[in-house]
């Protein structure tokens, strides 16, 4: 062992993202891009996220595409039913809704409908997510539509590490998987990965042990839970933090097993609370350890209105970590 | 539209004993359904029968098929063996998706039959993800995409197209135009003169042909299939017809004038092809051996459909996700 080894550098999350696209495109042939502007001719996409891969991997495998959105989910859907492993960059989330009827009713569906004669190995890759201004049509989070849907999986990663073997395993899973990304997020620095890192889909992640209440979240929830716990602890509260990473199908298990020890939970996602993804994981927990909760689970999600604009409203209407602070100590008494 | 020369007696055979299969088994369908023996939800083909006979004999088995809910004469011309298609068709364990799919659902890999979809236009973006792997594949399979003419109304054919055509997939677009989207005539719902005119402004390889006329349909199909095999990109090919017996069984058609009915029935593609055969000196006795073995093929494979199980309640755990779900 030498003495001079490094630490692993920090790396950004779209970097994260790249590089289990690289892995990914080296390790299986099959596997193929396709997106707005991702070859580098274009611009390795608009965020850079597929920067370089056109250059290694050529057009034939990296294709730019026209802005098409529900042709390029079914032109992904197509090949994956014969073989391929497409990766479908849908640049933002709100752009999903013109590609819904290949989701929903092809992608998700063909699996079960053809009586498993084929199958979709697809991933859908698209970011999203509020706090730099970006209106009521770049920024929603729509998770709970998709986990709502029996046969996608849904996947948001918290740091660069979870992103680039969630990344890898959604791309080599045999079901179409909605892989969702912070737009925010993509500069975030965290620890690089190791080159054969990987985090299997349906497990979640316990970052921070505690013993008072359990946060459960997902994608940009994570830092905040962090942040919030690192405040809550100076008032004496122990909290535990569930990194879901696979938002369908969830791992019960995990979460089931901290709250079971810490008898009290808030899920927390920057989704618009009402009907979100919370709801159903706070029903779970109550279906299954209702007698020993000392409080009903509580919820932060965002306000009930499109993601506003002006900042000033932006941030009265999105969750925070004040929002989770608040939600703890009110369950906690 | 193009005008052609009779295709090759082997081939008008061909398409007749496909199209005659057709006939039969949508005779058939109608039947049992109003005789109570089958409760389903039918869409008719009768009339059809001809342009997708003709598309198929122009393709190999291994080429894909992508096509809709009004499918059960693009699944027969593509050569699904009849019992386990009707006994999809009837809901049975022992059909083509274990009866999971239905008739609007029916998926057939090993007659390159990919995907039949309920929602109309979407199987064009599809069949390019299929004609784009064998591009990549260097396979040499051709993709055919049906649908009919009020799918292209809809962006996906617009999207779906445009994307082929940059691509140059390779993908035969055969709209199977019977003038009729649901219960409205095209000219209610369409602003070009033809769908042809759509393809063409699309940048595609456009066709219009008389989809009822065996050879010239099969010359419009086979010349599309060897230019996509030659890796030039799709071809659309406007294929003209008609369906005498509504959107769904049950529909009366009371929104087509009675003139354009008779006139369709008059101009009956089955009739024709069958007096063409004899035309050429193919004998009533051999074009009756072949109505034979089609009604014989029908009646077993209408029986096994009656006949066979319907799956476990429990199959709905199974093929939603690669692993089985939990009860």
């Amino acid at each position: 062992m030498s003495d001079t080894a490094e630490k692993p550098k920090d790396i950004m999350f779209a970097q994260a993202l790249n590089m289990a696209m690289n892995k990914a495109m080296a390790d299986d042939p099959k596997v193929i891009l396709l997106g707005e502007d991702i070859a580098d001719k274009e611009g390795g996409g608009v965020f850079k996220v597929t920067a370089g891969l056109s250059g290694t991997y050529g057009t034939d495998r990296v294709r730019s595409t026209p802005i098409s959105e529900q042709a390029i989910v079914g032109a992904a859907v197509g090949a994956a039913l014969v073989g391929y492993k497409p990766v479908a960059e849908i640049m933002l989330m709100n752009f999903i809704t013109l590609a819904m009827d290949q989701i929903v009713n092809h992608a998700a569906k063909l699996r079960f409908m053809s009586g498993g004669q084929t199958s979709v190995p697809l991933t859908i890759r698209t970011t999203t997510g509020a706090g730099t201004g970006l209106g009521g049509q770049h920024s929603d989070m729509l998770e709970a539509w998709l986990a709502h849907v029996p046969g996608l999986k849904v996947v948001a990663a918290s740091n660069p590490q979870d992103a680039y073997g969630l990344l890898y395993s959604s791309i080599m899973d045999d079901n179409p998987v909605i892989f969702i990304e912070n737009t925010p997020g993509y500069f975030v620095k965290g620890p690089a990965p190791a080159a054969d890192h990987t985090v299997p889909l349906g497990k979640a992640s316990i970052p921070r042990e505690g013993t008072d209440i359990t946060l459960i979240g997902y994608g940009s929830a994570i830092s905040r839970c962090h942040a919030a716990a690192d405040k809550l602890a100076e008032d004496g509260i122990s909290c535990e933090i569930v990194d879901l990473r696979t938002i369908a199908p969830f791992d019960e298990e995990t979460v089931l097993k901290s709250v079971a020890k810490t008898k009290a939970a808030v899920v927390v996602h920057e989704a618009v609370r009402s009907f979100g993804t919370g709801a159903e994981i706070s029903s779970r927990i109550h279906e299954e350890l209702f007698s020993e909760l000392r409080a009903p689970v509580g919820r932060v999600g965002s306000g009930y209105a499109p993601v506003p604009f002006s900042p000033a409203i932006e941030k009265a209407w999105m969750f925070s970590q004040d929002d989770i602070e608040r939600e703890v100590h009110k369950i906690l008494g | 539209m193009a005008s052609t020369d009779m295709a090759d007696k082997d081939v008008l055979v061909d398409i007749f004993t496909r199209a005659d299969l057709i006939m039969q088994s949508d005779i058939k369908f109608r039947q049992m359904i109003g005789a109570g023996q089958l409760q389903i939800v039918y869409y008719p083909v009768r009339g059809q029968e001809v342009v997708t006979s003709a598309m198929m004999a122009a393709v190999n088995q291994d080429d894909y098929l992508v096509t809709i809910y009004r499918g059960l004469h693009d699944q027969l011309a593509k050569g699904i063996p009849s019992k386990e298609l009707w006994a999809e068709f009837a809901g049975k364990v022992t059909g083509t998706c274990k009866g999971k799919g239905g008739p609007m659902h029916i998926t057939h890999p090993a007659t390159g039959v990919m995907v039949t979809t309920g929602i109309v236009g979407s199987g064009i973006p599809i069949a390019n993800g299929l004609g784009l792997a064998s591009q990549l594949e260097k396979d040499g399979k051709v993709t055919v995409c049906c649908f009919g003419d009020g799918a292209t109304n809809i962006g996906a054919f617009h999207e779906g197209l445009n994307m082929a055509q940059i691509w140059k997939l390779p993908v035969i677009f055969l709209c199977q135009n019977n003038l009729y989207g649901e219960h409205t005539h095209m000219r209610d719902t369409t602003g070009s003169a033809s769908i042809k005119q759509r393809g063409e402004g699309l940048g595609l390889r456009s066709v219009q042909v008389n989809g009822n006329d065996a050879s010239a349909m099969y010359a419009a199909a086979k010349e599309a299939v060897e230019y996509a095999r030659a890796g030039n990109g799709p071809t659309l090919i406007e294929a003209m017809t008609f369906r005498f017996h509504g959107h769904l069984l049950g529909d009366t058609s009371h929104y087509i004038p009675k003139e354009e009915m008779e006139q369709a029935k008059k101009d009956d593609p089955m009739p024709i092809l069958r007096q063409q055969l004899l035309d050429l000196q193919i004998s009533e006795a051999d074009i009756a051996a072949i109505e034979a073995k089609n009604a014989a093929i029908i009646d077993e494979a209408s029986k096994f459909a009656l006949d066979s199980d319907y799956p476990s309640g429990d199959e709905y755990r199974i093929d939603v996700l690669d692993v089985e779900i939990a009860a």
